[in-house]
């Protein structure tokens, strides 16, 4: 009897130590991707490729802070560039890992702010084949974490959500590459087993000594078509502060960091 | 003894055993379900794979890469668009044509510095419908339009500082405005032309002053900026003065242009705390349209306004809540007893925001206006003019979507008055053929049972609009 009571006892606590490895690792992936650097500012490139081949572009500048360490809350600053239409729109992001985010918009034509409701992070962000999760960061926490298999190059993880109503996949598999703990690879599945959504990360360039993603894909089947962005003139260590993260750099864009 | 042998026996084999390793979905073994060009396994992108690394810039695929990336931007001193546009009315008006609105316009933009930053911005109108075709400056009239042309820098890291004309907007309404007294164009909304030219221009001084616990902005105008108010000239209006509907040419106004005393001044002191945006405002001006009547000299004239007031907006259950609320106190009629001048009043609105569907937004506002002074107003009123009711109210919702990945907007805005028992409807579709090349066509509706109330005075005006936009 007590050998079973233990048994059961040690089966619980290995389960459990399997889990909390699989979160963490997730955990570490989340880091390596959204929240390297204690700042950073990057132009981007953004090209929309619909399902019949017609491309878009956007130009667009980040600038990102965390409040803490990884996996905490996050500001974020969007200036656009191009196309002429959208030149000098900028977005304001606030994560919150407690709750919803703080979403901003500023309208220059009209000097509006608008604060945008942020109920669905799993809307396209300006039109692209990225959803507003994916470019300010889908929280580990938010889903349960299996380890699949660690190989040579790969922990390969599957993921399901912990509010399935809340979200259009059933599942999903990243594949996280060992040395630089980077996602570069991520395969979102419907509940019957239908592949529809892959993230693929094209490059990755060592900046300041941070593994950095420099191009990144989001091919979607379910729109049609794909969305690839480019970063480049990448800095870490801007010294940002909370205060950049607000109405003022939306009236007034900080050009000494954008430019 | 035997129960250690167990555990480490247990601990050793459980793990995997127990981690109930997941059954791969179909397309991750290799099948052929995969979209094509998505590799399974995925290959290391380059950068990773245990290669030796180099350098940003030493890296001769990264660099190359962002040499072409830079190549398909050089940076124009100039962005802008072309933007051909043409409204008509969809109902006899027997004071105006039947074209409301036909024009050609070249809107181009420039911005240069960094520590000092100049804006300049200003569009070349080809107006077929406009009469007169004079440039005024101040006004805003004819074939050049200064929409900006100012300076703004921080002589303190807790200080900005922008100079010179520019389109200034604050508080929480949805084309409800209370504590937003900057000019706006009332005109060019109402006949179809781009929402962003629903504001007009300030010749302003705006001081910033930034700190922990509030932030402060403090706008100085010398002279003072009306309204690009409906003047009877393009579009036709009810005058309780005249007694009937006005237009076919404008109205004779005196508008107050005194530099440095008929000015206007207007303080936001704001802070966020939680999300939560809370605003305290201020205003000495005029109220921005002429509102009031001289009967001696027969002009139609801008009253003394001073409104104080406050807003909040924040979160709220899956959407945005903002509420605002401003004192008009009416300067020149403080007991309510000039008929010819608006009375002091109280507004107030309410909003509500969410997204109710995927790709779809929905806002419902509540707005009331109340007077301060009915019952002198009354008392005060010559016999024979239509009074005006105690209170107005407004219920507004608007309804967007957005359809092909944003390509096509959708846009329905309907401004209904319980009280006035009239409304107006704007109906805009916009399409993006291209990045550069974007499709407008739309409506705006006025409804109402009388022709003399704020909605209704425009039923003959309704029209329809499309427009063709080419960016750069």
């Amino acid at each position: 009897m007590k050998q079973i009571v233990t048994t059961l006892f040690v089966l619980l606590f290995a389960t459990q130590l399997q889990a909390q490895s699989a979160q963490d690792i997730m955990n570490r992936a989340s880091a390596a991707i959204y929240y390297s650097g204690a700042d950073v500012r990057g132009d981007v490139s953004m090209t929309i490729v619909d399902g019949q081949g017609r491309k878009r572009s956007r130009s667009l500048v980040l600038l990102r802070r965390n409040e803490g360490a990884a996996n905490a809350d996050q500001q974020m600053y969007i200036y656009f560039t191009r196309p002429s239409d959208v030149n000098r729109t900028a977005f304001l992001v606030w994560k919150n890992t407690r709750g919803a985010d703080d979403r901003w918009m500023y309208l220059p034509a009209l000097d509006q702010v608008r604060r945008i409701a942020a109920s669905d992070e799993r809307t396209s962000f300006v039109g692209s084949h990225f959803f507003y999760e994916d470019v300010s960061g889908r929280l580990p926490k938010e889903d349960r974490h299996d380890l699949v298999e660690t190989n040579g190059t790969y922990h390969v993880m599957r993921s399901r959500p912990r509010k399935p109503g809340k979200v259009e996949f059933a599942s999903y598999v990243t594949y996280i590459e060992r040395t630089s703990m980077i996602p570069t690879r991520m395969e979102f599945y419907k509940a019957d087993g239908t592949l529809y959504r892959v993230m693929e990360v094209l490059a990755v360039n060592t900046i300041q000594g941070v593994p950095t993603v420099t191009q990144i894909r989001m091919t979607d089947n379910d729109m049609g078509g794909n969305t690839t962005l480019r970063y480049r003139n990448v800095r870490y260590g801007n010294g940002f502060g909370s205060d950049l993260f607000s109405e003022r750099s939306l009236r007034a864009p900080p050009m000494e960091y954008l430019r | 003894m035997q129960g250690l042998t167990a555990l480490v026996l247990i601990l050793a084999v459980a793990p995997p055993a127990f981690a109930q390793m997941p059954a791969l979905p179909p397309g991750l073994g290799g099948q052929p379900e995969l979209p094509p060009g998505l590799r399974v396994p995925p290959e290391l992108p380059p950068g990773l794979g245990g290669q030796p690394e180099l350098p940003v810039g030493l890296d001769g695929r990264d660099a190359s890469g962002q040499a072409a990336i830079e190549a398909e931007e050089p940076s124009a001193l100039f962005t802008g668009f072309f933007d051909l546009r043409y409204g008509a009315r969809t109902q006899d008006n027997s004071l105006m044509p039947r074209d409301i609105l036909g024009e050609a316009r070249l809107h181009l933009e420039a911005g240069f510095g960094t520590t000092i930053q100049t804006r300049l911005a200003f569009d070349v109108v080809g107006d077929a419908v406009a009469s007169d075709h004079s440039v005024e400056l101040h006004a805003g009239a004819g074939a050049f339009d200064l929409r900006e042309a100012n300076i703004s820098f921080s002589p303190f890291q807790s200080m900005d500082v922008k100079v010179g004309r520019q389109i200034l907007t604050w508080g929480t309404g949805d084309l409800l405005f209370i504590n937003d007294l900057f000019p706006k164009d009332y005109e060019s909304f109402v006949i179809g032309r781009d929402i962003e030219y629903l504001k007009s221009p300030s010749d302003a001084v705006k001081l910033s002053f930034f700190s922990d616990y509030a932030n402060l902005d403090l706008i100085y105008t010398p002279q003072f900026d009306a309204d690009r108010y409906i003047n009877g000239e393009r579009v036709s209006f009810f005058s309780p003065i005249a007694g009937g509907q006005v237009g076919g040419g404008a109205i004779p106004v005196d508008l107050p242009d005194d530099s440095f005393s008929d000015d206007e001044l207007a303080v936001r002191l704001y802070r966020t705390i939680r999300g939560f945006e809370l605003a305290a405002y201020f205003y000495d001006g005029f109220w921005k349209s002429p509102v009031g009547y001289d009967t001696g000299r027969a002009l139609y004239t801008f009253p003394q306004l001073k409104v104080v007031g406050g807003s909040l907006r924040g979160p709220v259950g899956p959407g945005i809540l903002n509420l605002e609320l401003g004192h008009y106190y009416s300067a020149e009629d403080p007991m309510g007893s000039e008929h010819n001048i608006p009375n002091s009043q109280t507004r107030w609105l309410i909003g509500y925001e969410m997204e109710v569907a995927r790709e779809t937004t929905l806002g419902l506002q509540y707005y009331q206006e109340i007077q301060d002074d009915q019952t002198t107003y009354l008392a005060a009123l010559p016999t024979g003019m239509t009074a005006r009711p105690e209170t107005r109210d407004v219920l507004t919702a608007r309804l967007t979507r957005s359809f092909l990945d944003q390509r096509l907007m959708a846009n329905l805005f309907i401004a209904d008055s319980p009280s006035d028992k009239d409304g107006y409807v704007r109906a805009d579709l916009s399409y993006n053929i291209s990045d550069a090349l974007r499709l407008n066509v739309g409506i705006n509706h006025f409804y109402g049972d009388s022709e003399q109330t704020f909605y209704g005075q425009f039923q003959d005006d309704s029209n329809a609009y499309f427009g063709l936009q080419f960016g750069f």
